[in-house]
Parts: structure tokens; sequence; C-alpha cells
């Protein structure tokens, strides 16, 4: 008894994350407008989603969005935490209670009052993209500060000193020593950054130019129309987003594991 | 300039007072201004005497408690049973709750319309339940993962202890498990709470035309009214900064992140 709850209660809870979407990947594969009726098979939605020009900008735009606010976001925020970190206490800690506001705030609450800030009072055109662009990085950057700074704290040290002993000029021991030692730190940074400004829809509605739409504001403007070519379009869509996920989720899992076995076989050694 | 680590900080230091600290002025600002510049307290005493206003906050309030609840009624007994299962394969197990979060949550709340649609028919009927299980459907995976990060490094021999010692399984979980789990509870209830209250765009997607606070900053922006606007954000931030006070998040970051680092 005990064993089937054990087992029944995380099944349930799956089957309610994922059915929703394993439904509609099925649907993206027929000629069906609405889930429910059975209707042929067909690649006309992966079709479209691929040659209609609004649908391909969109998607290439959010990628771009995402990739470039990223680096800009792991730059500052990298920046930031080695400043931060070896400023005096006062500062740092003044830094830390900044940078932890944007994580808190509502994302509504950030994106309107970047608005106000930069279209409102300083008359920055939203069509320049640089309100969107700030945006994302103001949304990002903290992030990637607060994946750094434990990573800092994890290092020897002395290591930066004994470069600077051996005769490295500081920038160099910095790139050489310090950098190497918060590398991972900046990559996960820079992942959940791109997961971040993919995922955002409230900073990219309040300060995005007219014309430019990321996927989420893509599919929320979709749903409040009816063109179905549309809407099935995006069924496609969510299914090739969902087998990306699982393949960079197993490529991720599989060099974990391949990285656990090499030190495992190190440690016998 | 000679070069020096402290100096790599006044950048971001730079950009976080002008991205970060300098809209919030400019919030409270606009929030207590009129259209031509003078300081005016109408914008607040419109909020609190507005029963529209009003019912908004209440009803977003009690549509993020009950999100809230429901999402860790859910989200505890899973961790629970993932944490403390004697699988091998848990990081993977985890991992597969946790990778709804990096699927765009506007394409998912689109297959949830479509399951909900051929289920009910109308989803004009249900505006409460279809919000409830829309933000339950998008944020459970943000409640969970705290959770189960918290459970699965507690010390095994602290329930063993209190077994030891006469205490019958329910008593150890009640007097030892559970409080030792509330950090998690607590930054999972911080991750569900606000955004149940501001994330419109659900409700919106799910045809919905009930309002929570979100929505009235939506509104007010699409306006252009960025005085009254402002004065919901101020309220917004009013409720988080006592929240954030009352939870005192320090595992915050590890929440909202845990799935990319995993």
């Amino acid at each position: 008894m005990r064993k089937i709850i054990r087992c029944l209660v995380p099944c349930l809870v799956l089957l309610f994350l994922y059915v929703p979407i394993l439904i509609l990947a099925v649907y993206s594969f027929t000629e069906s407008t609405q889930i429910g009726a059975i209707k042929a098979f067909t690649l006309k939605n992966y079709e479209t989603l691929f040659t209609r020009e609004d649908l391909r900008s969109m998607i290439v735009g959010t990628v771009l969005l995402a990739l470039g606010s990223a680096v800009l976001a792991t730059l500052l925020g990298t920046l930031g935490a080695i400043g931060s970190f070896y400023s005096k206490k006062r500062i740092s800690s003044a830094m830390a209670t900044v940078n932890q506001i944007p994580v808190i705030n509502a994302d509504v609450v950030t994106g309107f009052s970047l608005c106000i800030l930069l279209v409102v009072v300083f008359g920055i055109g939203k069509d320049t993209y640089i309100p969107l662009v700030l945006g994302h990085v103001t949304l990002c950057a903290p992030f990637v500060y607060l994946s750094v700074i434990p990573k800092l704290k994890q290092m020897d040290s002395s290591l930066y000193e004994a470069a600077l002993d051996l005769g490295a000029r500081p920038r160099t021991a910095l790139l050489r020593v310090v950098i190497p030692q918060i590398l991972s730190g900046m990559i996960s940074g820079f992942s959940l950054a791109i997961t971040l400004s993919l995922d955002d829809y409230f900073i990219a509605t309040y300060t995005k130019p007219a014309t430019f739409n990321t996927i989420s504001t893509y599919v929320v403007n979709a749903t409040r129309g009816s063109q179905t070519e549309v809407k099935t379009a995006l069924w496609a869509l969510s299914t090739v987003i969902f087998v990306l996920v699982i393949l960079i989720v197993l490529v991720m899992n599989l060099n974990a594991g391949a990285a656990e076995n090499r030190n495992r076989k190190e440690a016998k050694a | 300039m000679k070069f020096s680590r402290k100096t790599l900080g006044i950048p971001f230091a730079v950009f976080l007072l002008l991205f970060v600290v300098a809209p919030l002025v400019v919030l409270f600002y606009y929030a207590f201004t009129n259209g031509t510049g003078e300081f005016s307290l109408k914008n607040l005493t419109d909020f609190f005497s507005d029963p529209n206003t009003l019912g908004t906050l209440f009803y977003s309030l009690l549509l993020a408690m009950t999100t809230t609840l429901v999402c860790l009624m859910i989200a505890y007994p899973v961790a629970y049973i993932l944490a403390t299962s004697k699988m091998k394969s848990k990081p993977v197990i985890i991992m597969i709750f946790v990778m709804p979060m990096w699927i765009n949550f506007s394409l998912r709340i689109t297959a949830l319309k479509e399951i909900l649609t051929l289920i009910e028919g109308n989803l004009a009927f249900y505006p409460f339940l279809n919000s409830v299980i829309g933000m339950t459907y998008d944020f459970l995976p943000f409640m969970i993962l705290p959770i189960y990060n918290t459970i699965v490094k507690l010390d095994g021999s602290l329930t063993e202890a209190a077994r030891d010692l006469g205490a019958n399984e329910r008593r150890a979980f009640l007097r030892v498990t559970l409080p030792l789990s509330m950090p998690g509870i607590i930054s999972g209830i911080s991750m569900v709470f606000l955004p149940a209250m501001t994330n419109y765009v659900v409700l919106d997607m799910l045809n919905n035309s009930t309002f929570i606070m979100g929505s009235l900053i939506g509104s007010y922006f699409s306006a252009h009214n960025w005085h009254n606007g402002s004065m919901i954000a101020l309220v917004l931030l009013g409720i988080i900064c006592v929240f954030t006070l009352l939870t005192d998040r320090g595992d915050e970051k590890d929440a909202r992140t845990g799935g990319a680092l995993l």
C-alpha cells in the first residue's frame, strides 16, 4: 500500500505536468485545429513554423536577444562580483543588497518602472531596442552575480598572491588565475541568464518596440486572436522546444556522468 | 589609473544605481505626483477608496494564497517521496520534474488551455478554478525544487535518533523532518506567492476576465496612466517588502536558479 502511494503521487504529478505538452505534440502532427478531433497526419504546421516570415523573425529575435543580453549580463555580473568581493565590507554588502532587488521584485514592477525611467523620463525610443536590452540585462545580471560570488568565496586567495609573487601583472593574474577558478560560476550564470531572458514576458512587453516580438509576447498575442494557422504552428514550436530541452538535459546528464566517472578513476589511481 | 580589482566592480555598481535604484525613485515620484508634476496624494487615496482596486487587491491575495497552498500540498509529498527514496537516479528524476521550467511558460499555458477547453467546454464558467490550475501548472516546479533540495540534505540519522528514542513514524516526521524542511517550504512559498499575485498573463491566456494586481499595472500601462500605475506598483512593492521581511529568503537564488545549475 505504502509503496503504491510512494509511486502513485509522483507519477500523477508528472502526468499533470507533461500530458498537456504531449497531447499538443501529438496534435501538432495532424491537420486538426482543435484538440479532440481526429484528423489526418501532416507536417504542415512544421512547414509553417519554419517558413512564415513573422514566426521565423520572432524566433530569431528571441534567441538573439537572449544571447546578447546574457553576454552583457555575464560580463557585468562577473566584473561586479569580482569588484564587490575585493571591496570593503560596507560596499560589498550594499551591492549585494541592491543586487537582490530585481531578484525578489515582481517582473511586472521591474518592467513598468524601467519603462517609466527610460521611455517616459529619459525619452529613449522603444524602437532603439535600448530599453529592451537594458531591461533584460537588468533581469539577468543579478543572477550572474549570485552565481559567481560563491565561486570567489571558495577560491584559495593565495593563488592570486602567488601569481603576483611569481611576477605576473595584476591583469594577467586575474585573467589566468582568477577567471579559470570562477568559470563554472560564470557558465551557470550565463545559462541562467539565457533561460530567464527566453522565458520573460513582462519586461519585454513594457520595453519592446511595437513591431518586435519575443516568443512569449507573440504567443500571448496569438491566443487573443483567432488565426488557426498561427495557433497550430505554435503547437509545433512548443514541440520543437520540448524536444530541444530534452536533448540539452540528456547531453548535460551524460557530460556530468562522464565527468563523475573520470573523477572516480582518478581517485582510484 | 592603476589597475585594481576593486575598480572592476564600478561598472556594475553604476549599472545597479541607474537601472535598479533610479527606476524605483522614479516610481515613487510618479506615484506621489499628478499630471502637472505637483505633489499629490490623490493616487494613494484613489487606490484605497476605489472598491474596484481594493477588490482586486483582495482577490489577488486570495488567489495567491490558494495557489500557494495547492502547490505546497502537491509539491511537499512529491519532494518528500523523491528525496527520501533509495533510488540511485534521484538527480535524473528531479530533473524531469523541473524540466518544464525551461519550456516557455506561454507555450505551456497554451497547451493547458487546449486541455481545459476540451474538458470544460467554455473556460469562462470557472475563472477562479482555472486561474488556480493555470498558476499551479506554471509554478509547481518552483515549489518542488527548493523543498526537495532541503529534504535531500537532511541528516537521516536525526529521524533515526527520534525513532530510537521512541517516537513513532508520524511523530518523527512532524517533530523532526517537517520543522527541518521549513527553509525549503518558505523558499518555495516565496517563489510562488508573488508571481501568483502579479502574473496576469496566465489569466489572460485562459480567457479570464478577472483582474489581479498585475493586470491593473497592465491596464494603466496601456492607458499611459503612469501615475496610477506607479501607485499600484508601489503597493505591490510594499507587499513584496513585507513578504520578504517575513520570510527572509536566504535561498532565493537557489530556488529560482536551481534548475539551470543541476
